[in-house]
């Protein structure tokens, strides 16, 4: 029965309908749209690579939102993947409690989305906020996190850092699956815990650590609702992500065609980014197992 | 010796001393939200401690009313009309094309799977104008159908992945016997698949579940009319509406928003973190 190719497509079908109607079709769309200059208004007027001409020369916000964005992500996602490697290392061990502590470190990465969140962390980093009391009984300077332009990244780093559960639990299952022999044989050598964990575990997981990054850094490009809610993209647009302004350009202001350049400016870096990211993984992804495929 | 005594050779104390830091560390921002929702203002502002001075409901009653002229009765209702529908035809769909994937053989199979897997990498915000102005032609700003209808046609591909990975774990010798007994592919997927599929169907529900409560653009792009708004909506509106005011009822509604998703996240969470775990790459 599972070689009959009718109906077997036909349970596909959904899918692929979906994927025509709401994927190819507004993908293709929104490159269409990025030619022209379209108000919701008047009909849309092509212009040719216009858009991309003005924002690639004339538009000083989209290189601000441009950098910040590039910045948010080289800060954040090696943050939530080291910290979610980290304390997996930690966790993986036979203990009591382990349901426990992996519940705990999940729930952020559960409520981290939500906009209860954002406002919780609108609170704590406000000038008389929970960090800042913390900080003053220890002795520092309170730290003006929502209106320093210095210190506004800080607190949007931290939000998308603080919700690293899911890469934990990725991690946590490729850890299990790392052959014990290894470290007894290391452990023959001489080898301490710290050489172990770079020489064994680290290079062993690699794969794992390269979908994590690759999944983190699609995530962290388009990160919403913290920026949104939690710092409106200020103080002095220094937390102005693209995702932001790609929204206000297209939904507060209304220039569709511009937002749609500007989102293809977006898939073009993530694009880009994704493809080093696959031709780097030849020199530091090692795959158990391949020597017997070939 | 295995990993696990290899392990222990680290003095265990250590270990529930540093994971115990980072737990507290990382939950008392949520403890705290609890504890300030009992507060008065100027007490938010100045205690760090999780104990109020005296324990005070009035905020979950002001916050409950918000100063629209809906009370949050209303939002949580919208937010579950839109998320109980939204639930249900990811499963229906999900599941049906996750079961052509992992056990048929059609034309156009491989490609499919790689686009499939491609458009995880997407950045969604590409599609927002086209899907915009698609929806606005057939009439449905305003209404859940923007929000819902995608998901019907496995637009979630996230979960059909996880289906995918899960049915395929899975070996084939019930189906067989199935067949053999003169089950037809219904017959089959309806007593033999969807209840081997149940932890990962979890998995589905709650994340969906959770992601839809979560959703805030989504909501925000289709819905024009205040009695149309979700909680996130919502939450967000009275931020805007009380800035420099009442700062415990904004605090004690968040507390109330979170509860779905905790509840939810609790009732599952065995079959749900397993789910999600076997979804990932195998290292």
């Amino acid at each position: 029965m599972y070689e009959n190719k009718r109906l077997g497509f036909m349970f596909a079908l959904p899918f692929v309908l979906g994927i025509l109607f709401f994927k190819l079709f507004p993908f293709i769309a929104s490159f269409a749209l990025s030619l022209t200059q379209y108000d919701l208004i008047d009909p849309p007027q092509y212009v040719g690579l216009e858009n991309y001409r003005e924002l690639a020369n004339n538009d000083p916000l989209f290189q601000q939102s441009l950098g910040v964005t590039l910045w948010f992500v080289i800060l954040a996602v090696p943050l939530r993947v080291g910290f979610a490697l980290l304390v997996a290392h930690v966790l993986n061990f036979k203990m009591r409690g382990i349901n426990f502590f992996r519940a705990a470190f999940y729930i952020p990465s559960i409520l981290g989305g939500s906009i209860a969140v954002a406002v919780l962390w609108r609170f704590i980093f406000a000038k008389h906020g929970l960090v800042n009391i913390a900080l003053i009984k220890m002795g520092f300077e309170p730290v003006a996190w929502l209106a320093d332009e210095h210190y506004s990244m800080v607190t949007i780093v931290l939000l998308f850092t603080w919700q690293f559960g899911s890469s934990m639990v990725i991690f946590l299952a490729a850890l299990q699956n790392v052959p014990t022999s290894l470290y007894e044989a290391a452990e023959c050598d001489g080898a301490s815990k710290t050489v172990q964990f770079w020489r064994i575990t680290v290079p062993l997981i690699t794969p794992v650590i390269f979908f994590n990054m690759i999944m983190q850094m699609v995530h962290a490009f388009q990160e919403f609702n913290g920026p949104y809610m939690i710092t409106e993209g200020g103080p002095l647009n220094s937390t102005y992500v693209l995702t932001l302004y790609i929204y206000d350009q297209s939904f507060k202001y209304f220039n569709l065609g511009y937002g749609a350049a500007l989102s293809w400016v977006l898939f073009a870096l993530v694009g880009a980014l994704a493809l080093i990211s696959f031709w780097s993984s030849r020199y530091w992804v090692f795959y158990a197992g391949e020597k017997d495929n070939k | 010796m295995t990993a696990e005594e290899e392990n222990n050779a680290k003095p265990p104390l250590m270990r529930y001393l540093i994971l115990g830091c980072i737990a507290f560390l990382m939950l008392y921002p949520l403890i705290w939200l609890v504890g300030a929702s009992f507060k008065t203002n100027s007490e938010i502002f100045s205690s760090a401690g999780f104990w109020p001075s005296k324990i005070e409901f009035s905020a979950y009653a002001a916050g409950w009313k918000t100063s629209s002229e809906y009370t949050f009765a209303t939002y949580f209702i919208n937010s579950f009309l839109i998320t109980i529908p939204k639930i249900f035809v990811t499963l229906i769909s999900c599941v049906m094309v996750a079961y052509a994937f992992a056990r048929f053989d059609f034309y156009g199979k491989k490609i499919l799977f790689g686009i499939m897997v491609s458009t995880m990498m997407l950045p969604l915000i590409i599609l927002r104008m086209p899907q915009y102005l698609m929806f606005r032609e057939f009439g449905w700003i305003d209404t859940y159908l923007p929000l819902i209808i995608p998901s019907a046609f496995a637009t979630d591909t996230f979960f059909v992945f996880m289906l995918v990975q899960f049915l395929r774990a899975i070996p084939r010798d019930m189906e067989e016997a199935g067949m053999i007994d003169g089950c037809n592919a219904f017959q089959l997927l309806f007593h033999i698949i969807i209840p081997m599929l149940k932890p990962a169907i979890i998995s589905v529900i709650v994340f969906q579940f959770i992601w839809t409560m979560n959703d805030f653009m989504g909501p925000l792009i289709y819905l024009a009319s205040v009695e149309n708004y979700p909680v996130s909506l919502a939450l967000k509106m009275s931020i805007g509406a009380t800035e420099e005011v009442e700062w415990r009822n904004v605090i004690a509604i968040s507390v109330v928003a979170l509860i779905p998703s905790i509840a939810v996240f609790f009732a599952a969470q065995k079959h749900f973190i397993e789910g999600a775990t076997s979804s990932g790459v195998k290292g």
